[in-house]
């Protein structure tokens, strides 16, 4: 898993609540067996018009936003299914931070383990944050995991809350099966516990 | 000893390790695997020669991109990609030596059907898969939750999963059910009053005398849906009922073991003074038969109500719902009942079970699917479809004009050829309206079986109530 440590970057704004993982990656992408190569399908049917061209009207396909690396969204961002497709589509098209008022639990996960900073911020501190997106290209917003911190275009700063864990795991990029394979020990002495408990299981 | 919920009890039975800021390691007694959340993580394994740590505790079964369709033997049926995962899942578990239900087995159906039907889905324990609606096993009393790829390769890895423990939720349905009333409509109301975002962070149990008269079919339909209301897992304390779905089934104790775990089973409820971090709480009296209008599981209202408009939402949900109507191409004040369909889909993990084929056999005896009309059941599993078959229930739907389809999630998610077309209104029993769920541009209205089988005669929503004979009102 690739390392966050600091970005700073062009932030698109998303202003819809409650998108959904079948809004971020329809399902028809979902037959890969490959975790790469979904950027382009991101946000799939927003994206582009019944006849395959790009609408213009989408904010991943304006100028300004081509190359955002953070996303701006709405309430409950990432509900819907467990298709961990979602955060590998966004990661494939660069975006490495998404910050939403709250996020759906497993897309939350999913999130961490490939390496993306999902931000629940309160309402008005998005807005503040979505205003400072819409700017445009030139309005270039830094997200600083150390310090736990956001700095806007103009320079205001606005701190968030991460779990000391996944903060450590996202830092150092670390991959969590080898981490919790350390713990063998006591994966072998719960097991040989639960044997005798509940043998059935 | 402090009190404790259900969801406490299961979490500390399954505790492998805790670290100092409250992340666990959280031991997994069964795993269950599909062909579209698992190849990655297979291919992860074999890249960092690694084994899957208890093949004994994993099962795989393919389902959601299966032809449904009776030629599905022909695997010239399946597209190119489809087939790939699918070969990818056989050679997968052979590979590892897990439990496996293939296509051909009689026993195949949606992993969320098939692990109850055999016996892998106790009560106590802790199950996970690569599927938001893994919850549907929460109706044992089993901690049961939808976890991503990353985690599925985890859980192969090392048969735990990293977790932190959620708030404890308790949604409790009071008294009785009116009658053309079901699970289905239980869990989506309960949804239409918390929202979808409502039990994020919380594991809710669901609990009251309604609750405890359902099946375990209509227990499973109730869980299955904690999801679309947030919540990591939804749980439903196992009773005799629960038990005696369990007994006999190939893969729950026998004999004295059966003994030793009833001994645990009957411990698990929460305990009377425990802690509730929120409380819900809904007469059973109040809960009509309802149907979803809009493009998110939130949007709910009983059948007798109209379309409602934007200005009738608060904050960002007036443009959420002004979207959902242009979607949904539907007008503010019109009656729900006067929407026309165009397809009727019965299926799903959700209420693609037994009884839900028996409730919607019901009210087709005897008549027939409105002209012009495509209507489908796909059985849950292939042994729903046989049992189905025996009881009659597959000539009724026949006769209505259904299409009588093999196991899988077909037209629920849309991954096979079973879709709508942009624009097609249809009524399912599924659990997820979500713009282009069902199809690019599809329109899904969700409901209860029964409600759908109405929907499928009358050619709009329908008030099932209106088709159900005095008999079964009374
Ligand atoms: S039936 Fe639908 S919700 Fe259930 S597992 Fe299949 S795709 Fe998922």
């Amino acid at each position: 898993m690739e390392k966050f440590e600091k970005l700073t970057g062009v932030a698109a704004p998303l202003d819809m609540i409650n998108v959904d993982t079948d809004m971020i990656i329809p399902k028809q992408f979902l037959k890969t067996i490959k975790r790469s190569g979904l950027g382009v399908n991101l946000f799939d049917e927003m994206r582009y018009l019944s006849d395959g061209s790009e609408n213009p009207d989408f904010v991943l396909n304006k100028p300004a936003y081509r190359n955002a690396e953070i996303l701006v969204a709405g309430d409950n961002f990432g509900c819907g299914s467990s298709r961990e497709h979602a955060p590998w589509a966004i990661l494939d098209f660069g975006i490495r931070c998404v910050i939403a008022p709250s996020f759906a639990d497993i897309f939350f996960n999913n999130c961490f383990k490939n390496g993306i900073l999902p931000i629940p911020l309160p309402q008005e501190q998005v807005d503040i944050l979505m205003k400072d997106a819409e700017k445009g290209e030139n309005a270039r917003m830094t997200v600083d995991l150390e310090k736990q911190e956001i700095t806007t275009s103009d320079g205001e700063v606005i701190p968030f809350e991460v779990d000391s864990f996944r903060k450590h795991c996202l830092l150092n990029g670390l991959d969590d099966i080898g981490l919790t394979l350390e713990k063998g020990a006591a994966i072998d002495s719960f097991e040989a516990g639960a044997g005798q408990s509940r043998p059935w299981v | 000893m402090s009190p404790k919920t259900l969801y406490d009890k299961i979490w500390d039975a399954h505790l492998v390790d805790e670290a100092e800021d409250g992340t666990c390691l959280l031991y997994i007694d069964r795993h269950l695997v599909h062909e579209v959340t698992s190849p990655q993580a297979f291919e992860g394994l074999r890249m960092n020669n690694r084994t899957v740590r208890a093949p004994d505790k994993t099962i795989a079964v393919p389902d959601h991109n299966v032809p449904t369709t009776l030629d599905r033997a022909d695997a010239a049926t399946m597209t190119e990609d489809s087939r790939i995962q699918v070969e990818a899942l056989d050679r997968n578990a052979k590979d590892f030596g897990i439990h496996y239900y293939p296509v051909s087995d009689v026993r195949q159906g949606i992993v969320h059907i098939v692990g109850p039907e055999q016996g892998w889905t106790l009560p106590g324990m802790t199950v996970v898969c690569g599927d938001s609606h893994t919850a549907t096993h929460g109706a044992f009393g089993a901690l049961a939750h939808g976890i991503g790829t990353s985690e599925v390769e985890h859980v192969l890895a090392t048969q735990t999963l990293i977790q932190k423990k959620s708030k404890n939720m308790k949604v409790e349905i009071t008294g009785q059910l009116a009658p053309g009333v079901t699970a289905k409509d239980i869990t989506l109301s309960v949804i239409g009053r918390t929202g979808t975002a409502g039990g994020t962070g919380y594991v809710i149990e669901y609990c009251g005398e309604a609750i405890r008269s359902l099946s375990m079919e209509g227990r499973m339909t109730v869980c299955n849906m904690a999801i679309e209301g947030g919540a990591r897992a939804g749980l439903i304390a196992p009773d005799e009922k629960t038990f005696a779905y369990c007994m006999g089934r190939p893969h729950a104790p026998k004999g004295a073991q059966w003994e030793a775990a009833m001994a645990w089973w009957k411990t698990l409820f929460s305990d009377e003074d425990a802690h509730w971090d929120k409380v819900v709480t809904i007469r059973g009296e109040d809960i009509a038969p309802v149907v979803t209008w809009g493009t998110s599981p939130e949007d709910v209202l009983p059948i007798t109500a109209s379309v409602p408009a934007p200005e009738d939402f608060k904050d960002g949900k007036v443009d959420a719902a002004k979207r959902s109507l242009e979607y949904m191409g539907l007008k503010a004040g019109t009656p729900l009942d006067q929407i026309e369909i165009d397809t009727v889909f019965i299926g799903s993990c959700t209420n693609g079970r037994i009884e839900d084929l028996r409730a919607a056999a019901a009210i087709l005896k005897g008549r027939k699917v409105k002209d012009g009309m495509r209507a489908m059941v796909v059985p849950g599993s292939g042994l729903v479809r046989a049992q189905a078959e025996e009881e009659g229930l597959a000539d009724i739907f026949r006769e209505a004009g259904f299409e009588w389809r093999l196991a899988g999630c077909s037209m629920c998610l849309a991954m096979n050829p079973d879709q709508l077309a942009p624009g097609e209104r249809c009524a399912a029993t599924s659990n997820r309206n979500f713009e282009g769920r069902q199809g690019r541009g599809g329109r899904t209205h969700l409901m209860s079986p029964a409600m759908a089988a109405a929907a499928a005669v009358t050619g709009r929503l329908t008030d099932v109530r209106e088709l159900m004979s005095e008999e079964a009102v009374g």
